[in-house]
């Protein structure tokens, strides 16, 4: 079972792709540019499409997703804790 | 597997241009003239009408499009024929004439000093006369260069970047090698990638018009905003999918383009292209306006990925929908017409659902109705430029 994917292996946040997952559960991640797996704990419970921090982020710290600069972060992060728009914002408008 | 040598069966139309629908349309110049026109599609099975809320007091660049966009629906080769119905006789004439370049049948009606019942009465009999004519017209075989495809997706949510986005990029690689006309847009949705966009360009001039699109998009948002668009652009749908920043958004957005695929030129709001490959369209990102403006520039078939589930349709052109979201698939099924959420948990490759696109595609061409046909959304909608005069 798949639980989160990333696109490239430089990614700091990653996408939820299955219902239902809770904090503490042990997840497989997809790297899909390099078709490999790797493991994560979940911090919180995560709803399907949301995302999940891959590492300490720090505050002000750029976020990247498909290996590209998504916005920063705007408060502190744990690595499995969810990553969504209280603690993400764009660098544009 | 596709290739040169794969044929769809469509109808060839005067001008050359080939359709995959054979509508008889009843086209309203303006608002006013939509009572008119419902009224003609009732009387007269097989036809339809389109009523939209414009064409009234509109000028300049904005009335221009609202031309281009009315008459390019009209001149899509989805289209066999026309009854054009507009309160004044003037810009109904222009409308009728606009279509009759492509050669096929169209008469107009303008409604003062007639009313509705006479013109109602009138126009009946005409559209009875194109629909009996276009019911006995055949699909002839096609080559593939023949179709001109457009796409836009709608209500995405992470999973579009992931899963059905790449599925119509990986389907656009391999119909740009044969031949087929191709559109993306969704201008400001580009925002965080235009870079990516920018680097696709196939010369530096068509970089430069590309560019200077995006830039003056740009513009507009920093002209009206009154907030970071974190109300708008995400949408409140695309939040609630897991979409946090514009950025986000548009790097998932952009992987319709494939990886391969060069960006040949730019078009205006509506704009036909001239040659075969992919076009970038200056366009609204509000699914409903962009899937009107490919149909009036001339697009035949619609890929629409989503991740949320948004069920949208269009009156004259097939528009096909994928998602890769297994919780909207199971929630959504009816709106589906290609479930690629297999790719999320590596059961397929990219190849294969762009494959399995591509075949829901010809079989779409052939005559298979499509989720948003089969539920009747029909949505038409005229993009606007500017208040009315």
């Amino acid at each position: 079972m798949i639980h989160f994917v990333l696109h490239d292996p430089k990614d700091t946040v990653a996408v939820v792709v299955v219902e239902g997952v809770k904090a503490g559960q042990e997840l497989t991640g997809w790297i899909m540019d390099e078709d490999r797996t790797i493991a994560l704990k979940a911090e919180q419970d995560i709803p399907i499409g949301h995302k999940l921090a891959l590492k300490d982020i720090k505050s002000g710290e750029t976020i990247i997703k498909y290996g590209i600069d998504i916005g920063k972060s705007i408060a502190d992060i744990k690595a499995g804790a969810h990553a969504h728009v209280h603690n993400i914002k764009t660098k544009r408008w | 597997m596709i290739s040169s040598n794969t044929t769809f069966w469509g109808y060839r139309r005067e001008n050359g241009r080939v359709g995959v629908r054979n509508h008889v349309i009843i086209l309203p110049v303006d608002d006013l003239a939509n009572a008119a026109c419902e009224g003609v599609a009732n009387n007269i099975k097989g036809t339809l009408a389109i009523p939209h809320p414009y064409g009234r007091l509109q000028f300049g660049a904005d009335l221009d499009l609202h031309f281009r966009t009315i008459i390019g629906t009209g001149a899509n080769p989805n289209v066999a024929a026309v009854v054009v119905i507009g309160i004044e006789s003037e810009w109904t004439k222009k409308v009728v004439d606009g279509i009759a370049r492509t050669g096929k049948p169209v008469t107009g009606f303008g409604i003062e000093l007639h009313g509705d019942h006479d013109t109602i009465m009138r126009a009946s009999k005409v559209a009875k006369e194109y629909v009996q004519w276009a019911s006995e017209l055949q699909r002839v075989e096609c080559p593939i260069s023949d179709l001109w495809v457009s796409t836009k997706c709608g209500e995405s949510d992470t999973t579009s970047g992931c899963g059905a986005n790449p599925t119509v990029g990986n389907a656009f690689d391999k119909l740009e090698p044969l031949g087929v006309t191709m559109v993306f847009g969704e201008t400001t949705e580009i925002t965080g990638g235009e870079h990516i966009v920018a680097a696709r360009c196939a010369t530096p001039q068509v970089r430069d018009h590309f560019m200077a699109m995006f830039n003056r998009y740009q513009e507009v948002v920093e002209r009206h905003k009154t907030s970071d668009l974190s109300d708008s652009q995400p949408t409140k749908g695309n939040i609630a999918g897991g979409l946090t920043t514009i950025e986000e958004k548009a790097l998932g957005n952009i992987q319709k383009i494939g990886k391969k695929c060069k960006v040949i030129g730019c078009l205006d709001k509506a704009e036909t292209p001239t040659k075969p490959g992919l076009w970038f369209m200056d366009s609204s990102s509000a699914a409903a306006e962009m899937v009107t403006l490919c149909a009036a520039a001339g697009y035949v078939v619609h890929f629409f990925p989503t991740g949320q589930g948004n069920v949208i349709g269009n009156p004259i052109v097939p528009v096909i929908k994928l998602c890769a979201n297994p919780r909207t698939v199971r929630t959504m099924s009816e709106h589906i017409d290609h479930d690629c959420s297999g790719l999320l948990q590596r059961q397929k490759n990219l190849d294969e659902t762009g494959e399995e696109l591509l075949e829901v595609m010809l079989r779409t061409c052939n005559g298979r109705l499509t989720a948003a046909e089969a539920l009747g959304h029909r949505e038409f909608v005229l993009t606007r430029l500017y208040e009315s005069a």
